[in-house]
């Protein structure tokens, strides 16, 4: 794979995953397919391969107990163990759960990030880096409010926090309908991660097709989302009416929904049902993730590894045959006495 | 013992080795998996493993090899075995299940690597270390993969990329250190550790790591020191220790009825300047015997590392057995462990989940500190406790009688060892004990030590001669830190608590930074002990004159 195909690879999905919905809706008039059938499906694949992959992954067990310890362990008791050393190598369950709320929803170990330059000769300095957590939070957290505002088109009466991420996202009512800022955002901020994997000569060079296309993907359902709020106004009401419906499991198909919708109806469902499958399941997995979600308290408590092999020991009693006339000879105590040597006739 | 082997010559100037470093992928526009095969490179690389420490340990495939030679002389159904074996750990290994599947290649954890800083060599990438056997993965266990090949980034297990996966998992020291910033915790050296699991069922392990395995195994260290020869190697010391302070020391050997163990890695027996640590614990149970230290050597227990960890847990089980094994027999209560790098990651993090069963009967308790009475609650279960947390309990309740100025003419700067960082978390402890023991004392600049510390460049079985390029390519990014400290506050002396680095840094300081030496925390302590009896001291363990105590004849 190199840049070049790897991007036309996953534009070429892109494109072809517009034109299916596109053909779909405008030319064979397959709404209901579209509309109901396929986002249905992809509900479903999403759960369901979501299910498989946690299982498969909790089904293979935890035999050592190996956090990374990112700062000062737990040990005499006048030896400071501030709050920053408990969620950084915590020592009890809480201290996890801080440490995982930390990883979780604000990216601490991405906050670390630090960049190598060199200087002069041998020269090298390290200078914190900041940028790819800014923009990985920006994009994170932006995507979040979208799925948050979207909520609107899935109840009936809108949530007390649907409502408040919405007043919050429309802050600048300078425009009308109100411009939200995440998706600005999100657009931003996804072009932002699409640029440093292209302008980065070591991304560039460790980037995948399966890099690429989760970002046009995103890209373009934001654009469409973007597009039918801002541009094309798409029949607002029509649009509910379907939403509804799939979300009461009574699903219609209203007249007068534009094919964008469809088209960006149909790139989301290629998003659930994608999800499980790539590297996006990195959602479910950091939960996980062994170096972050168990204490570094092994020395205190036995932490138990259900495969524990049997093993051949070398015991000291073999030990002591091989060596026991010069371990006597050293001085050394021994535990059996040598054979009385058999007399010499 | 000059260790750079003769047919391979570093650059001149340590700035030289750079200027073949581009520190950029060469290729502008191809991707990682067209590139040609793997090109093996001599200094890149450690000897193959010979056939009888392979016999010793019962494991597969032991066979004269060399990496070098176009045939690997593998078994005929290698491929299907590394396969097998993979399937077989996705399945017993969350951390290898996982790491596999949530990579999302954004990057952060490339520069943080020692190897790449050092080599720039993409494929020391940490991210792409690991997608060398993430690829052959998705070929073989993904149904994206199996479907859409290279553009799942998947890739077929061939010799070739069996190699490249070989050159690269050998070019890993399991430092851990790209785990830190890695979003999802996604551990190189857990990777490495299974990677190298795989090698070892086709016979592919490293001499450097095969030989002192099957060493400990037999004599219970890495060195393959015999009983008889590892009580006169201590009773050299005990002379030289006389010579320098007049004090005569009794180091126990195996003793029954003891009340704690001594455990510490051979290598401090056998080579500068570890020799020197070596004889500063030596004193300091000296000293304690009075206050109620009854402590005993092991010569069946006389490794504290273990080198098993680099070659399967299996291994590193059976190596680490003897400790329990030996605390049984003897009858002590706790085992005390010396300064050692990868033998704490071992103890702390996987010694009692192995070997638990074995202390089962045993007369092992809860440590306490005869001395102080302190009980060290942190190692209740495992009963094992770091010599620096020992020590520092020790200097904190003033039982020790200290003279830093002893120590004056060192300005010393700390080497966080790998593991004892990143896999336990020990920084304070040493610290508390230098601060004590010295009054010149500096840190290295922050992104290079604690939790960040890099790599003396030739942990997990790395330290070998022949690879010596790597170890100074490794090695560049501590070296720099150090040769910055040494600029900056004249810092002449680094201070580290692991036997390897030990073995390791000297070579890389006389490269890099001549005028900064090596030495063990236990060193700098018995250097400044007041000892009971002790004659008019003019040098220390080393032989160097005192500050202000030269001879004057």
């Amino acid at each position: 794979m190199n840049v070049i195909l790897s991007l036309t690879i996953s534009s070429l999905a892109i494109f072809g995953l517009v034109v299916i919905p596109f053909l779909g809706v405008w030319v064979a008039h397959l709404n209901v397919l579209f509309g109901i059938v396929i986002p249905y499906i992809a509900v479903i694949i999403f759960f369901l391969g979501m299910i498989y992959r946690v299982v498969k992954w909790a089904k293979s067990p935890v035999p050592f107990r190996i956090p990374t310890t990112c700062s000062q362990q737990k040990s005499l008791p006048w030896i400071k163990y501030t709050y920053v050393d408990k969620l950084d190598n915590p020592s009890t369950r809480l201290g996890v759960w801080g440490r995982m709320i930390l990883e979780i929803f604000f990216f601490r170990s991405l906050f670390r990030n630090s960049r190598m330059q060199f200087g002069t000769g041998q020269d090298v300095r390290y200078t914190s880096s900041k940028w790819l957590w800014i923009g990985a939070m920006a994009f994170h957290y932006c995507f979040l409010v979208v799925i948050i505002r979207h909520l609107r088109f899935f109840t009936q009466s809108n949530p007390w926090f649907v409502t408040l991420t919405e007043n919050i996202d429309g802050f600048f009512e300078m425009f009308v309908p109100a411009v939200y800022q995440s998706g600005l955002l999100l657009g931003a901020a996804l072009t932002f991660l699409l640029l440093r994997r292209l302008l980065s000569p070591q991304l560039r060079y460790i980037s995948l097709p399966a890099d690429y296309f989760p970002l046009f993907l995103i890209l373009t359902i934001a654009g469409t989302g973007i597009l039918m709020r801002y541009g094309l106004k798409t029949d607002i009401v029509g649009v509910k009416e379907l939403t509804m419906g799939l979300a009461n499991f009574n699903p219609t198909i209203p007249e007068g929904v534009g094919v964008l919708f469809y088209i960006h109806l149909f790139l989301v469902s290629i998003l659930f049902a994608y999800f499980p499958f790539s590297k996006l399941t990195h959602m479910g997995g950091v939960f996980l993730s062994p170096t972050r979600n168990l204490e570094n308290n092994n020395r205190a408590v036995r932490h138990i590894n259900p495969w524990n092999p049997e093993v051949k020991l070398h015991t000291y009693e073999e030990y002591e045959d091989d060596y026991r006339d010069k371990m006597i000879g050293a001085g050394l105590p021994v535990d059996k006495q040598p054979a009385p040597k058999e007399e010499k006739e | 013992m000059p260790r750079i082997p003769k047919d391979w010559k570093l650059p001149q100037e340590p700035g030289d080795f750079l200027s073949d470093v581009g520190h950029t992928p060469e290729p502008r526009v191809t991707g990682w998996m067209n590139t040609p095969p793997v090109e093996i490179k001599r200094g890149m690389h450690c000897y193959a493993a010979k056939p009888d420490r392979l016999k010793k340990m019962g494991m597969p495939n032991p066979r004269e090899w060399s990496a070098m030679d176009d045939d690997w002389k593998l078994p005929e159904n290698w491929k299907e075995t590394f396969l097998d074996g993979m399937k077989d750990r996705l399945g017993r290994f969350r951390t290898f299940q996982l790491f596999m599947d949530i990579c999302v290649r954004c990057g952060a954890c490339a520069d943080k690597c020692h190897f790449y800083i050092g080599s720039g060599d993409p494929k020391n990438m940490p991210v792409l270390r690991a997608e060398l056997l993430r690829s052959i993965y998705r070929q073989h266990f993904t149904t994206a993969g199996k479907i859409l090949g290279p553009v799942a980034g998947a890739r077929e297990l061939t010799y070739e990329r069996l190699k490249e996966l070989w050159y690269y998992l050998y070019q890993c020291s399991e430092c851990r250190r790209c785990s830190v910033f890695c979003p999802y915790g996604i551990d190189m050296a857990e990777i490495t550790i299974m990677g190298r699991e795989l090698t070892n069922l086709l016979g592919l392990n490293i001499d450097w790591i095969a030989a002192p395995v099957a060493f400990c195994y037999q004599t219970g260290n890495h060195m393959g020191i015999q009983p008889h020869a590892f009580v006169e190697m201590l009773e050299f010391f005990v002379d030289e220790i006389e010579e320098v302070t007049g004090v005569r020391v009794q180091p126990d050997f195996n003793r029954k009825g003891a009340e704690v163990l001594f455990v510490t890695p051979s290598g401090d027996v056998f080579g500068d300047p570890g020799t020197y640590t070596c004889m500063g614990y030596m004193i300091l149970f000296h000293e304690l015997k009075k206050l109620g230290l009854d402590i005993t050597w092991s010569t069946y227990a006389s490794e504290g590392g273990n080198f098993g960890l680099f070659t399967s847990n299996e291994v590193m089980k059976r190596l680490n057995s003897k400790m329990y094994a030996e605390a049984k027999r003897l009858g002590v209560k706790w085992i005390l462990g010396g300064e050692c790098g990868h033998m704490w990651r071992v103890v702390n993090q996987y010694m009692g989940t192995m070997n638990l069963e074995l202390a089962e009967g045993s007369k092992m308790e809860e440590p306490v500190s005869p001395i102080t009475g302190t009980k060290f609650e942190n190692a209740k279960s495992t009963k094992m406790v770091h010599i620096t947390e020992f020590t520092a309990d020790l200097i904190r309740n003033n039982k020790l009688k200290l003279d830093p100025s002893r120590n004056d003419h060192l300005t010393v700067t700390f080497h966080d060892s790998c593991n004892p960082a990143r896999g336990m978390g020990l920084f304070e402890e040493p610290r508390y004990v230098i601060k004590n023991v010295c009054n010149n004392f500096y840190e290295m600049p922050e992104n290079t030590i604690r939790e960040q510390t890099f790599c003396c460049g030739g942990g997990s079985g790395l330290n070998a001669g022949e690879d010596m390029e790597l170890r100074m390519r490794g090695g560049l990014p501590r070296a720099n830190a150090v040769k910055y400290a040494h600029e900056q506050h004249g810092v002449n002396m680094m201070a580290c608590i692991c036997a390897i680095d030990r073995a390791v840094l000297p070579d890389l300081m006389t490269y890099y930074v001549p005028e900064v030496d090596i030495t063990g925390i236990h060193e700098l302590v018995t250097n400044a002990m007041v000892l009971d009896g002790e004659k008019k001291k003019t040098v220390n363990l080393r032989g160097e004159p005192l500050p202000g105590k030269e001879d004057k004849k």
